[in-house]
């Protein structure tokens, strides 16, 4: 892996958007074809059931796993996880800023 | 299938606890130790149809509950890691084990002397950082804050309700430094083995029969 950064490339960005649809289908246990559906406004917390707060807790926890990052608590508010492109953007964010 | 058994503890306590067992006398008998919590909950049904599975290969196994969960009567705020380990291993005794499956954090009990496999196991602080944050976000939901660290302070010195769990700060401060360990003889076996997502991830309990043949065909194959 050569790509920086620091300077996000299509690849790059491709690669982060379907990592966090899989991520999220696999903790909701949804069908992969629904979450690869998703755009940037789909909603996701108070949109869909399946996501309490037990399981965002585990989407974070899984997020903070799978992509090397970590999230305190101060990240975490409703715009984040409202929309799948509010999460899309927490995770490019995070992965800029270390 | 359902059967019970008395622990006899190092401070002379005594109790009886709940087990699934499949157990025909057979010369490869499993202790399982089962996840842990809401995690326990997810992979119940995985679990016992791993064991299932091992029953038709010809294998025994045994699934005690952890002192304090399911339908035990011992209180689970006066646990600590080392009370379970020591009832992990006093059930190893009570069924003859000769080797152990672990479960996710069940890893952090698996007694040293059996041989066998540890599953996608979990560490102590991650166990405590995932239940914190469930008890910090419900708590935002309900329009309260409470923040991660001032939690932690408070479990260490006079325990914490996580997910519904009452927690003793003995077990709190153990589980903030144990990390899974492999004995001689124990090998690990991630998720990526099973083909498919782990059902802890799962918001609500799931079940899997490509994962748990996955599992039971491991264990088989390696004790063959």
């Amino acid at each position: 892996m050569n790509a920086n950064p620091t300077l996000p490339s299509e690849a790059a960005e491709a690669a982060l958007d379907q990592e966090l649809k899989g991520l999220i289908a696999d903790v909701l246990g949804l069908d992969p074809a629904q979450a690869a559906a998703f755009g940037p406004d789909s909603g996701l917390f108070g949109h869909l059931p399946e996501l309490d707060s037990m399981a965002v807790a585990g989407l974070l926890t899984e997020m903070e796993d799978r992509l090397g990052i970590v999230i305190e608590d101060d990240d975490v508010d409703g715009e984040m996880l409202e929309t799948y492109g509010g999460l899309l953007a927490f995770a490019r964010a995070k992965l800029a800023g270390g | 299938m359902i059967a019970s058994w008395t622990i006899t503890r190092a401070d002379d306590a005594a109790g009886e606890e709940l087990l699934v067992a499949f157990d025909q006398a057979r010369p490869v008998r499993v202790l399982v130790c089962p996840a842990w919590f809401d995690e326990a909950n997810k992979l119940r049904r995985f679990t016992v149809e791993v064991m299932r599975r091992l029953d038709k290969a010809g294998i025994d196994s045994f699934l005690p509950d952890l002192p304090g969960c399911n339908d035990s009567l011992a209180p689970l705020d006066t646990q600590t890691l080392g009370s379970w380990r020591e009832a992990m291993s006093a059930a190893a005794q009570a069924f003859g084990a000769t080797h152990v499956l672990t479960v996710r954090a069940g890893a952090l009990l698996a007694p040293a002397h059996l041989p066998g496999w540890h599953y996608a196991a979990q560490s102590g602080p991650k166990t405590l950082r995932g239940m914190i944050r469930a008890r910090t976000i419900a708590a935002r939901e309900a329009g309260r804050e409470e923040k991660a660290e001032a939690l932690l302070a408070l479990g260490r010195s006079e325990g914490l309700v996580l997910g519904g769990w009452s927690l003793g700060a003995g077990m709190i401060r153990e589980l903030e430094h144990a990390e899974p360990e492999l004995a001689e003889g124990q090998s690990e076996i991630a998720q990526s083995a099973l083909g498919g997502p782990g059902l802890w991830l799962r918001a609500e309990p799931d079940e899997d029969p490509r994962q748990s043949e996955a599992l039971a065909a491991i264990i088989a194959g390696s004790v063959a």
